[in-house]
Order: structure tokens, then C-alpha cells, then sequence
């Protein structure tokens, strides 16, 4: 894993980790093992096995007398309809940018309070707020109190900085109907902006002192210390910060059921809020789970590449 | 290979140095911002912290006060909101939202600690295996389980039954809880857990009195990911609860559709479910890193 300190490192794989369990008493090594697996596997994998049988099931619980076997038909819908495409896009983007833009914001903050500075440790705990208010309850904050076009807090503001200015009356936008998706993008990227700024802050504190020191003795401007020695020593921290941001972002629920509702129209209806329209509005359980092995599939290709680089970590500190 | 030879690595005189040169949080040895610089982080910081600050501000005014345009921030401030919400019912949904924390973390506590020993201390063959088999149940959307779950609960009569929340939030939060308590677990040095089995001591005493107390740290920061993530948890609790088991951010989103909008008490609501993991956060931040990256980073 991510630590530079081998010395470290070494002696707790020294301590921690035999080299082979034996053949010996295999089940007594595995017993303290089952418990948490066949839970595991209980909770999680038995339910999608359930999806792939009602997902070839047409199946309306509005209309309980007809539920019958339609084979893969209920898949040739989801790949046809226009709404899950639709879907698809809202979320690659949706996850895309709220990754992209809060690494980016991380990064930021994370190098600035990786430097000395007046208030720096409240100013810490203040920026990581947003990642502890509860999501929902930060959506509802976003919505009304900060979204609201009659007396949000974005334009209260701008209408008071327009009266300094002499002005009658600010604008009034209305921001959730007229740019929901990028009013999504804020609202998320505000909460997990917190999250990568505190692995990127632990990746800047791990970078060994002394090369940094040497840097500097050999006359490196900030610049190139940081393109050359920083961002190269960050990288597997960036890594790690986008695969773990991709796997809850994809997931974002609370956010589109709470500030847009997916819309106006399908606008910001993402997959997860997509299928549970399709599973409690429209009560289409065949469609529903149809969609729910789509998206199983779809991420099982994201996480196999995710997984590689967690595991490129984890071979990293195991081996050594 | 043991303890006492990495024990004299450690205390050489090279890795000492290095580790003194290490880089730590220790603030005074770090460079300073300039005025300038310092300037900015901070209005970054406190442009994060606006809605933050603005939903407590908000949560203290009258109703009155708070859906003004421009925002009257000096309104007079009152907790009539406060005595409003738990004067009324927001006290159930608090309830059931500790005991499905706190449940799925102590059951989580349970499992992954035992799963931990056989993937770390004495490690099964392919343990490697079955720590990315956990890992990937978190790639499976909760989405894609919704449905089955949904008609599974409902068939055994389990709809809007807390002990469903505590069941699912188990699940959803194991493979964090196995990934962090393993790579704690790896650390507990080897002597002791060698005299332990020298005495002659059984697992669960093993675990209990010896792993347990020196992997504290882990367990507590284990422990408070979980609470985290159990406590903002919204789309299982939304779907499978009704009345009795709805947890606080099925309050939340409920008191909007039901009431109307009243900002001031949707503030005060917001902050006060907000609260337990906004303390349990502040209080374990050095924690925090460590857990969300699943024992990854130090």
C-alpha cells in the first residue's frame, strides 16, 4: 500500500504476515474467515442472482395476472430505450466531472494546507464539513437555502452586491431549472472535494523530507520540485482518490432525488435514479432488473480496471 | 524473520535518520504560506464552509428571517426551531438511526475482526483472492440489489424493520471494515501474539484480549467509517421503510413533501442529523484518511 517509509513498512511485514499458512489445519485457519464471507455472500451475491431470473421475467405489478417468461426481451428494451441511454450519458458525465473537478479542488487545497500558515488546523477541520454533513441533508441545504431563486443564498448575495453597486435588483436565476446539471456537478463536488483533499494531503505528508531537501540544495524552482519529484510521488494517491470517488459517485442517489428529481425532464436522471423510477413509478420489476444486470455489467468492466489499480498498490506493499 | 531483527532495523542509526527526516504533521516543520497564499486558503476555505456555516446560522433565525432576499445574517437569533423539532417527532427517526448505526457497526466489528486475523495474522491460502472478492461487492451498485432485496424483505414480512436497515448496512459496510481491519491487523507485532498461543489461548481469546486492545486505534477508526456510512445511508432506508423503522434522513426528506418549506426548521433539522458524525469526524480526523482509503494510506 501507499507508504513510503520501507523501513516501516518492511518490519510490519516482517511481523505481521507469515510467509505460507501450511496444509496442514487449513479449516481452522479458514473458520474465523467464514462467518464474514458467507455473509458477504449471502447479502450481496444471492440478490443478484434473483435480479438475472426476474430480469427475463415480464413482470408489471400493476398487472399481477401477467407475469410470464419474455426471455431476453426485457434486454433488448433496456438497449433500445431511449430513457436508459439517456441515463448512461447523465451518469458517465455526472460521475466524470464531480471526479475530475474534485480531484482537481483537492489537489489545490491539499497543497496549500501542506504549507504552514496562520489558522491552518481549524481551517482543516472547517474544509473537511462538507464530507461529514449528511448527504441528503446537504442536498436539501443546497436546494433551498443556497439554490432557491427567491431567497437562496447565491442570489440574496448577488442581489446584495448589485445594491452596493447602486443597482435596484440582482438577477434572479432560477439555477436548478436553468443549469441542473452543473448545479448537480457544485452540490457534489463541494462534498468530495473534502474526501480527496484528505488523501492527497497524507500522499504530500508521505513524500520522504530529504528529497525535497535535495531538490532545493540543487537549486529546483517550486515548480519543477513539484512537476518533477510532487506529482510523480502524488500519482498513485490520485489513482487511489478517482477509483474510490468513481465507486460512490456512480452510486449518487441522494443528491438527484433530493435537488432535481432527475429533471427538468430526464435532464440529470441518472442510472440509480432511473432504476428506481422504473422499479417504484412505472412498477416495471422485469425492466428494473433487467437494467440492474446492465449496470452490474457495466461496472464490473470499471471495476476491473479500478481493481488493477488498487491491486498495483497492494502487490506493491505485500511484495515488499 | 522475527520481531526482534526488525526491531534492530528499526533502531539503526540510517532508518532513524530517515524517519526523522520524514515529513510529518508536525506543522512547525513545515514551510510557511505567504501572507498572500495564506489569504487564499483561507477565502477557499471559507467559501466551503459558507452553506455549512449558512445551515447553522439559518437553523438559529425565525422563519421570518430566513427566506429574506437579500439574507438578513444579523437576524435575532432563537432555537425555537430546536425545541419545534424535538419537541415534535424527529425523536423516532434519531432512535432508529443510532440503532441501525450502531448495530450494523457492532455487527460488523464482529465479522470483519475475525476475517481480519484470517487474512493478515495467520493468513488462509489465496487470502489475496478473497480480499478483492470483498472489495469488488463494493463495485455492485446498491441499485442493482434494490429490487431483489425489496421483494425478498416484503416476502419474510420484514418491510420497515429496523433489523433489515442494520442487516444491509452490515453488508455494505464489510468489505471497508475487512480492508481497514486487515491492514491494522497487519501491524500487531508477532511476539505477542506468540506468547499468546504459547499460554495456550483460543481465538476468540486471542482476539478478544490480545488483537482487540492493541489494534484499538483501527477498530475505532473501523468503527467510525461505519457509523458514518450508516448513518447518511438514504436509498435502502427511503425504500424499505414506512413508519415505524424510517431512519433521520428519510425525515429529512420527508418533512419537506409533507409541511411545505419552512428553511429555518429544514436547517435546524439538517444540522441536528448532521451532528453525531459531524463531532465523530472533528473529534478522529487523523482517522478519517485512513478509513476512507481503506487502510491505504497512513
Amino acid at each position: 500500500m501507499i507508504t513510503l517509509d520501507r523501513p516501516l513498512t518492511r518490519h510490519r511485514q516482517q511481523a505481521g504476515c507469515p510467509p505460507r499458512p501450511r496444509g496442514e489445519r487449513t479449516w481452522r485457519r479458514r473458520l474465523p474467515l467464514l462467518p464474514a464471507l458467507i455473509f458477504t455472500i449471502a447479502v450481496t451475491q444471492l440478490p443478484f442472482v434473483a435480479t438475472l431470473v426476474i430480469s427475463t421475467f415480464q413482470w408489471n405489478i400493476l398487472r399481477p395476472g401477467d407475469r410470464h417468461f419474455t426471455g431476453l426481451s426485457n434486454y433488448a428494451f433496456v438497449f433500445t430505450d431511449e430513457r436508459l441511454r439517456n441515463a448512461v450519458i447523465n451518469t458517465a458525465v455526472l460521475t466524470a466531472s464531480v471526479v475530475v473537478l474534485s480531484v482537481v479542488l483537492g489537489l489545490g487545497l491539499a497543497l496549500l494546507l501542506d504549507r504552514h500558515f496562520f489558522g491552518r488546523g481549524l481551517a482543516r477541520t472547517l474544509l473537511i464539513a462538507p464530507f461529514l454533513v449528511m448527504p441528503v441533508a446537504a442536498a436539501l441545504v443546497w436546494k433551498h437555502a443556497v439554490y432557491n431563486p427567491d431567497y437562496g443564498l447565491l442570489n440574496g448575495t448577488l442581489n446584495a452586491v448589485y445594491r452596493l453597486f447602486g443597482v435596484a435588483n440582482g438577477p434572479t436565476v432560477d439555477w436548478v431549472s436553468s443549469f441542473p446539471m452543473p448545479s448537480l456537478v457544485v452540490a457534489l463536488v463541494w462534498q468530495w472535494t473534502p474526501f480527496m483533499m484528505l488523501i492527497l494531503l497524507a500522499g504530500l505528508q508521505a513524500q520522504p523530507g530529504d528529497v525535497l531537501e535535495a531538490a532545493r540544495v540543487d537549486g529546483a524552482s517550486a515548480l519543477q520540485t513539484f512537476r518533477l519529484i510532487t506529482l510523480p510521488h502524488l500519482r498513485q494517491y490520485i489513482e487511489l482518490g478517482i477509483v474510490l470517488g468513481s465507486i460512490f459517485v456512480v452510486q449518487t442517489f441522494d443528491a438527484v432525488y433530493t435537488i432535481t428529481q432527475g429533471g427538468p425532464g430526464s435532464q440529470t436522471t441518472n442510472l440509480p435514479y432511473e432504476i428506481y423510477l422504473t422499479m417504484f413509478r412505472k412498477f416495471e420489476y422485469g425492466q428494473a432488473a433487467a437494467a440492474g444486470v446492465v449496470v452490474v455489467i457495466g461496472s464490473i468492466v470499471i471495476a476491473t480496471f479500478a481493481l488493477r489499480v488498487v491491486a498495483s498498490l497492494f502487490r506493491e506493499e505485500v511484495s515488499r | 524473520m522475527t520481531g526482534t531483527t526488525a526491531a534492530a532495523r528499526i533502531s539503526s542509526p540510517t532508518v532513524l535518520r530517515r524517519l526523522r527526516r520524514r515529513r510529518h504533521e508536525d506543522p512547525g516543520q513545515l514551510p510557511r504560506l505567504s501572507p498572500l497564499w495564506t489569504f487564499v486558503a483561507w477565502l477557499v476555505t471559507l467559501a466551503f464552509f459558507a452553506p455549512v456555516a449558512w445551515m447553522v446560522l439559518t437553523s438559529f433565525h425565525q422563519e421570518s428571517d430566513a427566506a429574506t432576499n437579500p439574507p438578513s445574517p444579523f437576524a435575532p437569533l432563537t432555537f425555537d426551531q430546536y425545541k419545534l423539532l424535538l419537541g415534535r417527532d424527529i425523536t423516532p427517526f434519531l432512535l432508529n438511526s443510532a440503532m441501525a448505526s450502531v448495530f450494523s457497526t457492532l455487527l460488523v466489528l464482529a465479522l470483519a475482526l475475525p476475517a481480519a486475523y484470517a487474512l493478515s495474522i495467520k493468513p488462509v491460502k489465496k487470502w489475496t483472492d478473497v480480499m478483492f472478492f470483498f472489495l469488488s461487492t463494493k463495485f455492485l451498485p446498491l441499485i442493482a440489489a434494490l429490487l431483489p432485496i425489496y421483494m425478498i424483505v416484503k416476502s419474510i414480512g420484514m418491510l420497515d424493520n429496523i433489523w433489515t436497515l442494520i442487516v444491509l448496512y452490515t453488508a455494505m459496510n464489510l468489505p471497508i471494515a475487512v480492508w481497514m481491519m486487515r491492514s491494522f491487523l497487519a501491524e500487531v507485532p508477532r511476539e505477542i501474539l506468540e506468547a499468546a498461543e504459547v499460554d495456550g489461548a483460543g481465538l476468540p481469546t486471542v482476539l478478544l484480549r490480545v488483537v482487540a486492545p492493541v489494534a484499538m486505534p483501527g477498530i475505532a477508526a473501523t468503527s467510525l467509517i461505519c457509523f458514518i456510512f450508516s448513518w447518511n445511508e438514504f436509498m435502502f432506508a427511503v425504500n424499505l421503510t414506512a413508519t415505524q423503522a424510517s431512519t433521520a434522513p428519510v425525515f429529512l426528506v420527508g418533512f419537506i413533501t409533507n409541511e411545505g418549506l419552512f428553511l429555518a426548521r429544514l436547517c435546524a433539522a439538517a444540522t441536528l442529523v448532521s451532528l453525531p458524525v459531524l463531532i465523530a469526524g472533528f473529534a478522529a480526523q487523523d482517522k478519517l484518511v485512513r478509513g476512507l482509503s481503506l487502510g491505504a494510506v497512513k
